[in-house]
């Protein structure tokens, strides 16, 4: 029998899973042990887990990121929460100065198994402090592996995964998934984290996106299946390093390419993905490669702002449309 | 076992002598081949305060993690931490301690659990925590020492990584070197309350001032401190009051500060104090300082030669440990 569960109660079950697996695995992070996690993710670990391993941390993302370092540096393998990618940037220089730079610049002296989970993304009406999604600036850092479940699949396994990396892993987890919920392959145990996956097999263009995005790309492409147009849609999965044989073959079929990213389009991943592809399957594209991403702009509070501001599956399709069907 | 007692006998301080002497020599023979571009890219050397990390290093166990600043040479020759590969790494070379991609302000040794020269001032503390924290975790008896300069504590890291170890009871000795100035900012120009060692008292932490001129003060509130820490009762703060005799770097035209201060703090430096000690209380005989000179520049030469001697690291391995395979056992 499948299991039907939401991703917030795969991210809990992978939590509670690796703990009770290895004595060095630990979660710390504001309000994830007697509150139960900003989103409710850790809700009830402290009870059957206790203090020491369900950690709450004062408001000091810097302090308790750094510690995770620390920690695994003295041989734990810790699950460090933040509760938005926004509040991410207080621990910036622990994560790009010291997480991402030891292993290298100590002469491979020093691993930092460390894995650091977030949230990220907007649709809650949260604005400009809590909406954004600036996972591609750590898709930018060499040393990092980044991770964007987006289906309760992976985030039940992508965890154990990223716990068994020698390096360190941020995994940022959409707040629109949470409440998502789906079926579990009960002969599925465990994901890989190297590489993208197609979710919709189609021959008329490529949707390259990950994370809460995936389902919006999703509509899209069965808005367009009814239009005849048959989109194949990849979640990238892992944000970097970028899984680009996947995306490239993908192209080098359908010729075409729609990159849909919940980051500003400036400087950003899907910029990144691009640029690849025409570095890669230049001579294989039939048309422009398209990029729908979130406007540039601090996201906004008011709901209609709000949605205005990101990608839909309206647009999505919009933008495939262009390039299949360019208007003459 | 060390252990809080100390022993003032004629080996021991002329132990003490020799490790700052060491270290002294090093930075000096640094200074030469930085200007004979030897070695490139930032250089801070550590003058003057030879007693801190020396003193310190006296109390500690091989066990114990070690966290200290870009101001790190005289850390980690005191904690054992071979001249040779020091210098290799100086020079850029694979025979470095990080095969050269560390440099002056990244020495790593696992072998002594010297986790690092951090260069973002501050950046140290919560990693502190983090060791300190996992050694609690597994029961272990070691400790973690976090050195960082007086202008860290204006930093947001030195208030969050303070509470938490006092918070968490973690094992972190915090070893404040206030040398007077964070690269050209004075003391009183930055801080409203001069007393460090206050900061660290409210965060209910024992929290001691030592004259880090005096390596024998400073091992002896060492051994007090880490028999405090490795005993189980959370965290201690030592602010050492010592004094920076050369530039902030090798780029530094010292614009902020009086030659005459300089003079006046060299005269009443670490060294010349213990020196003079020594001497006029006749522990030391005939040429015995002289001739541990000798071995010191015998040892130097060597790490010059050793570091001349080594090679560059293949360009072909540029990304090498950017990430590992496995995690070093």
């Amino acid at each position: 029998m499948a299991e039907t569960l939401t991703y917030r109660e795969a991210c809990r079950a992978a939590i509670r899973e690796a703990i009770l697996a290895d004595p060095r695995v630990f979660l710390m992070g504001e309000d994830v042990g007697r509150y139960g996690g900003c989103y409710a993710v850790t809700k009830g670990l402290i009870d059957e887990l206790g203090e020491a391993r369900i950690r709450d941390t004062p408001l000091s993302e810097s302090a308790f990121v750094g510690a995770g370092i620390g920690a695994a540096l003295a041989g734990m393998r810790p699950i460090v929460e933040v509760m938005t990618v926004n509040f991410s940037l207080l621990a910036l220089d622990q994560i790009v100065n010291n997480a991402a730079t030891l292993a290298h610049m100590s002469g491979g002296q020093f691993a930092v198994p460390l894995v650091i989970r977030m949230a990220t993304g907007a649709g809650k009406q949260l604005a400009a402090q809590h909406s954004h999604s600036l996972e591609g600036w750590y898709a930018h850092v060499p040393g990092l592996r980044v991770l964007a479940p987006a289906t309760v699949e992976d985030a039940r396994y992508m965890l154990a995964a990223a716990l068994a990396d020698p390096n360190p892993v941020l995994i940022f987890e959409h707040v629109m998934l949470y409440n998502a919920s789906g079926e579990l392959d009960p002969a599925v145990d465990a994901v890989d984290i190297g590489q993208a996956k197609i979710r919709r097999a189609g021959r008329d263009v490529t949707l390259v996106t990950y994370g809460g995005s995936l389902p919006k790309t999703l509509v899209a492409a069965e808005q367009l299946a009814a239009e005849g147009i048959e989109a194949e849609v990849i979640d990238l999965r892992v944000l970097r390093p970028l899984d680009l044989p996947t995306l490239a073959g993908s192209v080098a079929r359908t010729h075409r390419c729609v990159i849909v990213d919940e980051g500003w389009k400036t400087g950003s991943l899907s910029a990144e993905i691009a640029a690849s592809l025409v570095e890669t399957v230049f001579y294989e594209l039939d048309a422009p490669i398209a990029r729908v991403c979130a406007q540039e702009v601090p996201i906004p509070y008011a709901a209609h702002l709000e949605q205005a501001a990101l990608p839909q599956p309206a647009t999505i399709a919009a933008a495939a449309r262009g390039l299949v069907r360019p208007a003459s | 076992m060390t252990t809080s007692k100390l022993h003032l006998d004629h080996d021991h301080l002329l132990h003490l002598l020799r490790e700052m002497l060491r270290i002294r020599l090093f930075e000096r023979k640094c200074a030469e081949l930085y200007q004979r571009e030897k070695i490139r890219g930032f250089l801070h050397l550590y003058d003057g305060e030879e007693a801190i990390a020396v003193g310190i290093m006296q109390a500690l166990e091989p066990h114990d993690a070690i966290i200290a600043t870009y101001r790190e040479h005289g850390q980690a020759l005191a904690r054992g931490v071979s001249m040779e590969r020091i210098m290799a790494e100086l020079y850029g070379h694979v025979e470095g301690l990080c095969r050269g991609r560390g440099g002056s302000m990244h020495l790593f040794d696992r072998a002594h659990r010297f986790l690092g020269g951090n260069a973002i001032v501050g950046g140290g503390l919560p990693l502190a925590i983090g060791t300190a924290l996992g050694d609690q975790m597994q029961g272990r008896d070691s400790i973690s020492v976090c050195f960082f300069g007086e202008g860290a504590v204006d930093e947001g890291e030195f208030h969050e990584s303070l509470n938490l170890a006092a918070l968490w009871r973690l094992p972190v000795l915090f070893v404040c070197e206030n040398n007077l100035y964070s690269m050209g900012m004075a003391l009183e120009r930055a801080e409203s309350n001069i007393d460090i060692h206050e900061r660290a008292a409210s965060y209910g932490m024992p929290s001691e001032v030592v004259d880090g001129m005096d390596v024998v003060a400073v091992e002896l509130a060492a051994r007090r401190a880490v028999a405090a820490v490795r005993g189980g009762k959370g965290p201690y703060f030592l602010e050492c009051r010592g004094y920076r005799f050369r530039a902030h770097s090798m780029f530094d035209a010292q614009l902020y500060r009086d030659k005459a201060e300089v003079e006046q703090w060299k005269a009443k430096g670490p060294i010349v104090r213990l020196r003079k000690w020594l001497e006029d209380s006749h522990v030391v005989v005939d040429d015995e300082i002289e001739r541990l000179e000798a071995e010191i520049e015998a040892e130097i030469g060597a790490a010059v030669d050793f570091a001349e001697a080594g090679t560059p690291e293949a360009v072909a391995e540029l990304a090498r440990f950017v990430t590992l395979d496995a995690v070093p056992e």
